[in-house]
């Protein structure tokens, strides 16, 4: 909840911290001394946490330009014998698994940790993974809490196992771990006093060879996660039904069998160390019981692995049924595969699988009531914010594309700006993958001439993803040649993630003056031309993009304009409003432009006097609406 | 104080922006200074300016919760909106549900660009009345305003659950937290707020 809770230095007292917090107060009691990431929804909150307690507890903080660079500086604190974190999301772990992969050979020093959000449902993602694929992949122990206060109890455990074992430890976190609170027993802190040390004598490299050392670690972490603490059984002796689960979704069975009444015959066995598995443990129970249900989130990862335990072990454990994400038993409404668990899911999920009716709790009056409201219930969808610089693109980007006639591909991928696939940004965009995906996309479209492909191509992409993802692929555009636009969408922040810095920013992660990387120069050593222009001014941008698509090779435009909610930071705004004289409401021609088109949330349309109207709490004051109005009836004050 | 469910299942919803969620950690906090356990579960992602939030407070004796309440098993529901009070007590309310409710609507985008139909806030307030067993309604946005920021209106709220005595703990818990999360002109603003809203639904006539 705050920075003074993570801080507290009481031991024994109860706060209320979120699953980020829990992990961020875990890393500063088991003494962290670095730590790195990229920001990414739902951890992007641990970092700043640390970064503000960063003085106090001797902890050094940083935002790398992309995860791969965030885990190599983790692994470099690590070699010098201090322990350190790094956080990404689960896209952001696919950057980072090249060294992944690589690490686990050489081996680590000080306590390592990753930890990694995933996000089911993709509340704040555009697609669901599950990382602890890529964990197994790069031979990581995974380690996943279950709740809030066992988000802090498990990254100081992580921290213990990964110098135990000299491996890099993963902990995996769901978004209803991250974003959600609980109380949380504070331990007590360590000193703050931590020495970095490498000797000539100490080689961290890679060799196939090693790769026996590495399964052998892997096995003690197998035999360590027989002893748990955050392993365990709750339930009846001997159950011959048994729910095996992790994370979150050990609660929701918990809760699922107290409702069903099913708490004299069926068992939770609740997991954190989801790989290695414990086969000792899983086999002690699979052996007793007849039908095993598995509840956990994304894939079918804790149930494949126990599968494979319960079919080396098959003459031990005899005939078992399984009832997962595999087999479609444990699904939400839209399947298995898709979005995440909940009480009530799992609720009915068990009340078919164990053949016991159950009747939600329903509201008699419901019909009646929604009669009172006429079945009126409108739904409430995602928009770009008041005055945000991306929806002026955006219009500009169709208007130019309308002008050119050709047909323009405009190609996307991960930010704030992703809301361009929607009707907020005018549905202009044709793809969406990951962090500079549009432009390597871009760069193989702009390729195809000779196959007669013509059609100008247009990526946008924004400036965080521009330092994280784009030089190699615009590096590649100018080697090859390829005829594409890359527009930068330069809000001058992480704006998606909550406003973060970058490198183009000059300031550090704990708010100190850093080195600043300009794009300009950047592009200008890779020889692609660049212009730069401001999107409030709507005209002169769909000019320059009009000008920029009849051009060839590969080109820049900058569109540069602070992100609204922070420019309107501590100012006073300008004032727009609409000058109802002029304003001639649907005798215009325009089809409501302002309101029903250009569709920013303050320009609202006043049914009652058949008129336009700004919603002046929600304006931003950017004006760009009063440039567009075709009867000039929108006026702007500006603020001195 | 009011008779405790093991667990108290709260809903705290309203629209992004409106500090639900600073409300619900607030409530949270109060419970552990009174010795209960938490869980809280938020809707993020969505909750850009704007979006449906709401947030899940789950209050123990002695025990961790999911950070979901499941369907059907809200106790009471604080609504910031009238809108999405009544779509959230739909869902998670029973017929002994108890409902906080602000009167003042926001409006989505939707009916601003005069393409859907905002119901009669009225007619809200009544089907609300139908389905809950007890509702509290009140006018936060204007009492925040006369506490001096429109803004406040989420400890108006926070003030008023508390005043509903239907909590375990009494509002000098909610306050000793108002007190350590905030300084200055901040704090004061929302102290104020958080009085307002228990007076208002402590006077006679607020509640039906």
């Amino acid at each position: 909840m705050s920075i003074y809770a993570v801080a507290l230095d009481q031991p024994g007292r109860a706060v209320v911290l979120t699953g980020n917090e829990a992990v961020a107060r875990g890393a500063i009691e088991a003494g962290v001394a670095f730590a790195a990431c990229y920001p990414g929804s739902p951890t992007a909150e641990v970092l700043p946490t640390l970064a503000q307690l960063g003085d106090r507890f001797n902890i050094y903080t940083e935002f790398s330009t992309n995860e791969k660079v965030a885990i190599e500086g983790a692994a470099a604190a690590s070699f010098a014998g201090l322990r350190s974190l790094t956080i990404c999301k689960a896209d952001g772990f696919n950057v980072a698994l090249d060294f992944a992969t690589a690490v686990c050979l050489s081996g680590t020093k000080g306590g390592m940790v990753i930890m990694v959000g995933d996000d089911p449902n993709a509340h704040s993602s555009v697609k669901e993974e599950d990382s602890r694929f890529l964990a197994r992949t790069a031979n990581l122990p995974v380690l996943e809490p279950a709740t809030v206060a066992e988000a802090k109890e498990v990254t100081r455990a992580a921290f213990e196992l990964s110098e135990k074992i000299m491996l890099p430890v993963v902990v995996r976190c769901t978004t209803r771990i991250c974003h959600a609170s609980g109380d949380v027993k504070l331990g007590p802190l360590p000193p703050v006093e931590k020495q970095a040390a490498l000797s000539r004598d100490q080689r961290y490299v890679t060799s196939t060879l090693f790769a026996q050392f590495m399964k052998g670690k892997v096995k003690t972490a197998a035999a360590l996660a027989e002893d748990s603490p955050f392993n365990y059984y709750t339930g009846p002796d001997n159950a011959e039904r048994i729910v095996i689960a992790c994370g979150p979704s050990c609660a929701y069975a918990l809760e699922a069998i107290e409702i069903l009444g099913l708490g004299d015959s069926v068992g939770l066995l609740k997991i954190s160390t989801t790989w290695p598995l414990p086969e000792n443990l899983l086999l002690k129970h699979l052996k007793g019981a007849r039908e095993v249900v598995f509840a956990e989130e994304v894939d079918s990862f804790l149930e494949d692995g126990v599968m494979t335990i319960a079919a080396k072990h098959w003459d031990e454990v005899g005939p078992v049924k399984f009832y997962g994400k595999n087999t479609g038993h444990m699904a939400g409404p839209r399947g298995a595969f898709v979005g995440e668990l909940d009480p009530d899911t799992v609720t009915s999920c068990l009340s078919k699988i164990f053949s016991v009716p159950y009747d939600p709790p329903a509201l008699p009056n419901a019909r009646e009531a929604r009669e009172l409201v006429n079945y009126s219930m409108p739904s409430r969808e995602l928009a770009l914010c008041a005055g945000c610089p991306h929806r002026a693109s955006f219009w500009a980007i169709k208007m130019a594309v309308e002008l050119d006639g050709r047909n323009a591909i405009v190609l996307g991928d991960i930010g704030c700006y992703t809301l361009g696939l929607m009707r907020t940004g005018y549905n202009i965009l044709q793809s969406v993958h990951c962090m500079g995906a549009g432009v390597g996309i871009a760069c193989g479209l702009g390729k195809l001439d000779r196959f007669n492909f013509r059609q100008p191509v247009i990526t946008v992409v924004g400036d965080s993803t521009f330092f994280h993802a784009v030089p190699q692929a615009l590096i590649n555009a100018r080697y090859n040649q390829s005829d594409i636009l890359c527009v930068i969408l330069d809000n001058e922040t992480t704006a998606m993630t909550g406003h973060q810095p970058h490198p183009g920013r000059g300031v550090s992660a704990s708010g100190q003056p850093a080195g600043k990387v300009e794009i300009e120069p950047l592009l200008a050593g890779m020889g692609i031309p660049v212009t730069v222009h401001d999107p409030y001014d709507v005209e002169g941008t769909v000019g320059v993009i009009h000008r920029l698509l009849r051009e060839s090779g590969p080109r820049a435009l900058v569109l540069r304009r602070a992100c609204a909610l922070v420019a309107v930071k501590g100012r006073k705004k300008d004032r727009v409003y609409v000058n109802q004289e002029k304003c001639i409401g649907d005798d215009c021609g325009c089809a409501r432009f302002c309101s029903r088109v250009f569709a920013c949330p303050a320009n609202i349309w006043d049914s009652r006097l058949g008129k336009a109207r700004i919603d002046e709490a929600v304006c931003n004051g950017c004006g760009v609406c009063a440039s567009l109005c075709p009867q000039r009836a929108i006026i702007v004050e500006r603020t001195v | 104080m009011g008779e405790f469910r093991e667990p108290l299942n709260v809903i705290v919803t309203g629209v992004g922006g409106q500090g639900n969620v600073l409300a619900s950690q607030v409530l949270a906090a109060a419970a552990v200074e009174a010795g209960y356990r938490v869980s809280i579960g938020e809707t993020f992602g969505a909750s850009q300016r704007g979006g449906s939030v709401m947030s899940h407070v789950r209050i123990s004796r002695d025990r961790t919760y999911g950070p979901l309440i499941p369907r059907g098993r809200a106790h009471l529901i604080v609504g910031f909106e009238p809108l999405e009070t009544l779509r959230i007590l739909m869902d998670y309310g029973n017929p002994e549900t108890v409902v906080v409710m602000n009167d003042r609507p926001n409006y989505p985008i939707g009916c601003l660009l005069g393409e859907e139909k905002y119901p009669d806030p009225h007619l809200i307030v009544e089907a609300v009345n139908r389905l809950a067993a007890k509702n509290h309604v009140l006018p936060a946005t204007e009492l925040a305003k006369e506490a001096g920021n429109s803004m406040a209106a989420n400890m108006v709220m926070t003030g008023a659950l508390s005043g509903s005595g239907l909590l375990p703990f009494g509002g000098d818990r909610f306050t000793g937290v108002i007190e350590t999360l905030f300084s200055g002109e901040v704090r004061d603003l929302n102290m104020r707020a958080f009085q307002k809203g228990t007076e208002a639904v402590q006077a006679a006539g607020t509640a039906r």
